[in-house]
């Protein structure tokens, strides 16, 4: 098994306030890896670290390492934007640019690479097919993306993360604002997007956690209370604090 | 959410209780019948064996549907599966005392002969505790009583055998009297069975406690042999 | 357990209910008081001649607000102009870069202080620094006082566009690898810009009666608007306000009332596009 990221004893602030402490993680190469936990327990803070979008923030920092294919990606020298490019990121809320359904894939491969239009039109329409909205959108492609449905918006969102040609794909919350329905199709897209990416997905659903994952972590008051495969984490839990949590025993 | 998964595993418990009672006294009441040759008392056996396989239908339908309807996970999950096994196993130690008291007509008609006559009682009285214990320790989660259980299935197994061979000894002396021996080895055929009941409950209730799966595995049997 | 009384409540409920549509009256009372003043007076001076000719020197017939309608058109467009790269720049500033804590409080501060600040004073800040040294009037000076005054209101409404975009869109552009500065010009405010159009809209109708400044700086002047950099430009606020008040003409009174017309109807139709672009906006999401 091939190790993608490692992070290694990583720590969080919020100016002062400590979110995450000694966070380790290893995450396996094509694999979804799933991250739960109560509201607030840092599991999303964790996933913003590795692509460092916390550094929009003046008041956010970070400590420890975070290796990715063997490189420390936290080091002052690493070039942002690359390290951006790798990582592609989806959020909670669908968020399509104010452009065409085309304009939104097209952009990123615009940023990132020199591509004759032909070229561009070809790798958009990869991208949208990679997210299985081809069919859906094909015959609107200079449509505004804002106006697809909430599912289709997300799925675009994975369309112009993956047209960046990624190797990692963070997924926070990707569901929790979209209908059961979408929320399967997303589901069905993650068995095919992780064959080319390394996924991890940040997810209140237990339920869709223990469907889709094949690791899961449990977050608990910004600490990775326990790390295994998915099978064993619900089936059979280490940690009592896992035990009580994923089976609602908390509170 | 957690309150009604709790309620309704509650009323589980209480269902898997009264049909594990049922067939403790099933069981007891073949026995019983087979050392008193009363014919009458293995028909109400049979009868009342209804009442055990509709109880098993009910607890497997709350099962599912407390498994569709809460999809519990970890050890709520092991609980609820475990449940759905044991039940099985139960109402097959029903089925089993129905096959004793089946053979008490028969056996009767022998009842005059001045044969060698089977003593079950050492048998019987392993069978019944390991049955026993193996409920105790579903209704406790004592994983301790569980293993004991399992390791003591042996001894019943080898009661068994020599059964079978004390059966082969007796035909070949009374042909005669086949029939009843024929009907011996069954009757300790059933209460071999039921010790092995009680052995996948015990298996059941580890998997219920620590999520390991024990069957088919020798090592807690071959500690007991050591 | 005793019940409380309904007939308060419902009493209370009444009453405040009365207030409102009492206010709401008021509110559309005076305006639609305003608008039929300014028909009655201001009709009969819409001619063809009115919108063509130029404005003539006093005692003169046949005189228009061609000229002064053009003018005010003129310093306004100049003043946007001017006012709008600016404002916009500071509102992004404000809104995008809000760690920089005591900046953005400096520039919030000195831009509360200028929205405060009298029209008349900044007509006067503008004749002391442009119109005295260069020597002369002109419509340049007045769109330099309008827009002063433009500033802090496209500034103030481009923050508050700005912060409507939700914080995930930026990070979502960002995590694909864009800068911080491509990030705000190409996403954040590409997804604002009907509000930030908008905020410019509703600055220009503010400003496009504003007559104290233009006494300092543009004045007036009969004739065609020639010398925008360089001399008086003829303009509406100050044509309405020199006809209808100093003037001892009947003619000009009107003609003064006719312009308040126009102005009125401008800035109404100002208004209403602004409200239909922002609409769109909203019916987007």
């Amino acid at each position: 098994m091939a190790i993608k990221i490692h992070a290694k004893k990583l720590n969080f602030y919020y100016g002062a306030h400590q979110a995450l402490f000694d966070n380790s993680l290893e995450i396996e190469a094509n694999r979804i890896t799933a991250v739960i936990g109560p509201s607030g327990c840092g599991k999303s803070t964790h996933l913003r670290i590795y692509n460092r979008i916390f550094e929009l923030y003046r008041d956010q920092r970070v400590e420890g390492e975070l290796l990715i294919d063997g490189k420390n990606v936290l080091a002052p020298k690493v070039d942002v934007l690359e390290l951006r490019r790798k990582i592609g990121m989806i959020f909670q809320k669908p968020t399509p640019f104010p452009m065409s359904v085309f304009d939104n894939v097209a952009y990123p491969l615009k940023l990132h690479f020199k591509l004759s239009k032909t070229k561009i039109a070809d790798r958009v329409e990869q991208a949208l097919r990679g997210a299985s909205l081809w069919d859906e959108v094909k015959d609107k492609l200079k449509a505004s993306g804002l106006a697809l449905s909430g599912g289709q918006q997300q799925r675009l969102c994975i369309a112009r993360a993956i047209a960046a040609e990624p190797e990692i794909l963070l997924m926070d919350e990707p569901t929790s604002a979209i209908d059961p329905v979408a929320t399967l199709k997303i589901e069905e897209l993650m068995l095919e997007l992780k064959k080319k990416f390394t996924v991890m997905i940040v997810t209140h659903n237990m339920q869709q956690a223990a469907r889709i994952s094949d690791y899961t972590a449990f977050f608990f008051q910004g600490y990775i209370i326990e790390f295994g495969e998915t099978e064993q984490i619900f089936t059979n839990p280490q940690k009592t604090k896992t035990e009580e949590y994923i089976t609602g025993r908390f509170g | 959410m957690k309150a009604h998964f709790i309620q309704a595993h509650t009323i589980l418990k209480e269902m898997i209780a009264e049909i594990a009672a049922k067939a403790e006294q099933a069981v007891q009441s073949a026995v019983d019948a087979v050392d008193k040759n009363n014919v009458a008392a293995a028909t109400r056996v049979i009868a009342n064996d209804a009442k055990i396989d509709e109880a098993e239908i009910k607890i497997e339908e709350e099962c599912l549907k407390i498994l569709a309807l809460h999809q519990p996970v970890a050890s709520d999950l092991r609980q609820v599966i475990t449940i759905l096994k044991v039940n099985n196993e139960i109402e097959r130690v029903g089925d089993l005392a129905v096959n004793i008291a089946e053979r008490v007509a028969d056996m009767a008609l022998y009842q005059e002969r001045k044969i060698e006559k089977f003593d079950f009682r050492d048998m019987v009285n392993k069978a019944k505790a390991m049955l026993k214990q193996a409920l105790d320790a579903m209704t406790y989660h004592d994983v301790a009583i569980a293993m004991e259980v399992i390791r003591s299935d042996d001894e019943v197994d080898i009661i068994h055998r020599n059964n079978y061979g004390k059966t082969r000894d007796m035909i070949l002396r009374y042909p005669d009297e086949a029939q009843y021996y024929m009907d011996c080895l069954t009757v300790s055929r059933c209460l071999e069975r039921i010790a092995d009941s009680a052995t996948n409950i015990c298996e059941d209730v580890i998997y219920q406690e620590n999520g390991h799966i024990v069957r088919h595995q020798h090592s807690v049997k071959s500690d007991a042999s050591q | 357990m005793r019940r409380r009384g309904l007939s308060f409540r419902k009493l209370s409920d009444r009453l405040v209910r009365l207030f409102s549509t009492i206010a709401v009256l008021l509110a559309v009372g005076a305006m639609l008081w305003i608008i039929i003043v300014v028909v009655i007076y201001g009709a009969k001076a819409l001619q063809w001649s009115f919108f063509v000719n130029p404005s003539k020197p006093y005692g003169i017939p046949d005189g228009g607000i061609a000229n002064a309608l053009l003018g005010s058109v003129i310093i306004t467009l100049g003043a946007t102009l001017l006012a709008t790269p600016p404002a916009l720049a500071a509102g992004i500033a404000l809104s995008e870069f809000k760690d920089y804590k005591k900046l953005m409080f400096l520039l919030r501060f000195s831009a509360n202080v200028m929205m405060g600040m009298p029209s008349v004073l900044v007509g006067l800040f503008v004749y002391i620094i442009m119109v005295v040294p260069s020597g002369n009037f002109s419509g340049f000076a007045a769109s330099v006082a309008l827009a002063i005054i433009m500033f802090p209101v496209i500034m103030r409404t481009t923050e508050d566009m700005l912060a409507m975009v939700p914080y995930t869109l930026r990070e979502s552009a960002l995590a694909l690898g864009m800068t911080r500065m491509r990030t705000t010009l190409h996403i954040v405010c590409m997804s604002a810009r009907k509000g930030l159009l908008t905020g410019i809209l509703l600055a220009l109708s503010r400003v496009s009666g504003e007559t104290a400044p233009l006494l300092f700086t543009a004045m007036f002047a009969d004739g065609w608007p020639n010398n925008y950099f360089t001399g008086p430009t003829a303009n509406m606020p100050v044509l309405i306000t020199e006809y209808t008040t100093n003037s001892p003409f009947a003619a000009m009174h009107e003609a003064g009332w006719g312009a308040a017309l126009v102005v009125t109807a401008l800035v109404l139709i100002i208004n209403v596009i602004t409200r239909i672009i922002f609409r769109e906006k909203g019916h987007g999401h």
